[in-house]
């Protein structure tokens, strides 16, 4: 307690923003109310099925396919929308083009429309008949009612996440380190890696964990596109309102801990990877 | 290494940023390029770097054309305004990159990197901060950082932009005289930009005056103050105040300022020919004499400068500033004001 209370009085000397109490009693209380408080009723309510039951519920095999399907999905699509969203990025701060402003606005679409709408306008695209769909499925390439669906949804909710975190980034790096990196040597593939990644890896991890975040809790837009199959292209989020709507409402919550777990423990890697990138 | 800049031209969409310039740097000299802020001085340092292409003209280094040579290639030390260290990187890393990232062949081994590192920390008197970030060291320090970076790949030229424009006054002076001497022991040829003539005058061997693109006079600092070749250079060295006058071959008027006439041997430079002229008139070339009655100049503030006097007077519309080993005078006082020499220009 002592220790604790001198901890807070040192940060009560640091901090710049006044009534550090207060703001620290309402942050706490905001994020109780919240975040903790839901998340903890979460936690508890699958116990109702004793630990047997839940273990029973989760390891069925169509659960533990929609998991699996889920986590996969909005990791490759986070994995694919990184280099993708570095790119946009790179080209939106460097470059000077006609319609960069429409551009740079219309990477937000998928922050702003809802999500049914894109889940329909993809499935529309993608379909087998579809604009896309047919050349696709001509080269025998089947996107919707698939899992390459999922991750198609997911690549379009998740892409604004990473352009976002990392945009400022870059254009808060000085050119001047590039010339630098160049007048002592380096070729280009050596400033890109050694110079101008290392600097950006903070932001890319952040705008990683964002879009990988964004398409795990991603429902409206993937349920049209996915075609919902059991053990194939049923995501953990739908198998949950399926649930629901059958009164089980353990067994949802059940699935819900168990993708709030290894949630978590996915976005503390990431946290603790920037730390460590930061630290090196 | 001998530098040569030949008919170099540069231009930024319409504005020309550099106009034909020549210039001649010998092996170990130190060169300042000194000019006002858009005189072009930046945009030759970085095309002598290879950081910019020229539109027409040469750079030869050793006299070797520099034209097809990529920045990389070039060997050449550049310190830059802001010092552009690598963030996410420790100052020995830093200082380190430019032996790390050679091709295998010529690299040295990992043991002989660090020993020329930490011989650098210790050439620019840093050895402690080794292990620290760039954002967790004073300015003073980045630069030698920099400095210590830039001179890692054994430059063959190094280029300094504005080395001392984000510091304080106190370590500008610390560090121009370190630099000066840091240049010697080396054994370099540094090329450095700047604005402010004292940082020039006191750094260089020679100092090449900028404006407008074009380079107005390339001299030592001596010449340069003894014999500006026009009233541009005159006015940005030294501190003068500039008078319009009338040359009539034999005295300098300054009609209608009510100032005596100067007459042609008190002149240390006189215009090349009769006609309206702009004179340059230093604090110590004032006379002030205390009057009894009514003088031409009455004074307003004066201030003690640990070798004299300062007195700021006011002529007329104009304020002048006069020093003086010592004055009897008081604000408010009316007094005699005489210049006692001048460089003046023809502007006709």
């Amino acid at each position: 307690m002592a220790a604790a209370s001198t901890r807070l009085t040192a940060l009560r000397a640091r901090g710049a923003i006044p009534g550090f109490g207060a703001s620290l009693g309402v942050t706490l209380l905001w994020l109780g109310l919240i975040v903790l408080v839901p998340l903890a009723a979460l936690a508890v309510r699958p116990w109702e099925l004793g630990v047997q039951g839940v273990l029973r519920s989760l390891a069925e095999p169509r659960v533990l396919a929609a998991l699996r399907l889920s986590f996969l999905a909005s990791l490759a699509a986070a994995a694919v929308n990184l280099p993708i969203g570095l790119l946009l990025a790179w080209v939106l701060v460097r470059d000077r083009f006609p319609g960069r402003r429409l551009l740079d606005g219309a990477i937000d679409l998928p922050f702003a429309l809802p999500t049914a709408v894109a889940g329909l306008a993809l499935t529309a695209l993608y379909a087998p008949e579809g604009w896309l769909g047919a050349p696709l499925g001509a080269l025998g390439l089947k996107v919707a009612y698939t899992p390459l669906g999922v991750g198609i949804a997911m690549l379009f909710v998740g892409l604004p996440f990473v352009v976002r975190s990392v945009e400022p980034v870059l254009r808060d790096l000085p050119r001047e380190a590039e010339e630098a990196a160049a007048t002592l040597g380096a070729n280009r593939l050596q400033t890109l890696l050694r110079v101008v990644l290392p600097a950006l890896m903070p932001a890319l991890l952040a705008g990683f964990a964002m879009a990988f975040a964004r398409g795990l809790g991603e429902y409206g837009s993937v349920i049209f596109i996915a075609g919902n199959m059991p053990m194939v292209s049923e995501i953990a989020p739908l198998l949950i309102t399926i649930r629901l709507e059958q009164y089980d409402y353990a067994g949802a919550a059940a699935v819900g801990l168990a993708m709030l777990l290894l949630a978590f423990m996915i976005l503390l890697l990431l946290n603790w990877l920037q730390r460590w990138g930061r630290a090196k | 290494m001998s530098v040569s800049v030949q008919g170099l031209c540069r231009r930024f969409g319409n504005a020309a940023a550099l106009r034909d310039i020549d210039l001649e740097v010998r092996s170990g000299e130190f060169v300042a390029l000194l000019g006002p802020s858009g005189s072009g001085k930046t945009t030759l340092l970085r095309i002598l770097a290879g950081l910019e292409a020229a539109d027409a003209g040469r750079v030869l280094i050793e006299g070797q054309d520099m034209a097809d040579v990529p920045v990389r290639s070039r060997r050449i030390g550049f310190v830059f305004q802001h010092y552009a260290l690598f963030r996410h990187m420790s100052v020995f890393e830093n200082i380190a990159f430019g032996l790390r990232i050679r091709p295998r062949a010529t690299r040295p081994p990992r043991a002989e990197i660090a020993r020329r590192v930490t011989a650098l920390l210790e050439r620019v008197q840093i050895p402690e901060l080794a292990a620290r970030r760039p954002d967790q060291i004073s300015g003073g320090q980045r630069q030698r950082a920099a400095l210590a970076r830039a001179l890692a790949i054994e430059p063959r030229l190094l280029l300094l932009d504005e080395p001392f424009g984000a510091l304080d006054a106190e370590v500008r002076k610390g560090l121009r005289r370190w630099l000066r001497d840091l240049h010697r022991d080396m054994g370099l040829t540094s090329i450095f930009v700047t604005h402010d003539q004292d940082e020039a005058m006191e750094l260089a061997d020679r100092v090449a005056v900028m404006r407008g693109g074009a380079i107005v006079q390339y001299d030592t600092p001596e010449e340069l103050v003894e014999h500006p070749a026009d009233a541009f250079v005159a006015g940005f060295l030294g501190e003068a105040v500039r008078l319009e006058a009338q040359w009539d071959g034999t005295a300098l008027r300054f009609d209608p300022l009510p100032l005596a006439p100067l007459p042609a041997s008190a002149l240390r430079q006189a215009p090349r020919a009769p006609g309206p002229a702009l004179a340059f008139i230093r604090p110590r070339d004032w006379q002030v004499l205390p009057v009894a009655e009514a003088g031409n100049a009455t004074l307003r503030a004066r201030r003690p400068t640990g070798h004299g006097v300062r007195l700021e007077l006011e002529l007329g519309p104009l304020i002048v500033e006069a020093e003086l080993p010592g004055s009897p005078l008081r604000p408010g006082d009316a007094c005699l004001l005489r210049p006692g020499a001048a460089r003046a220009f023809a502007t006709g």
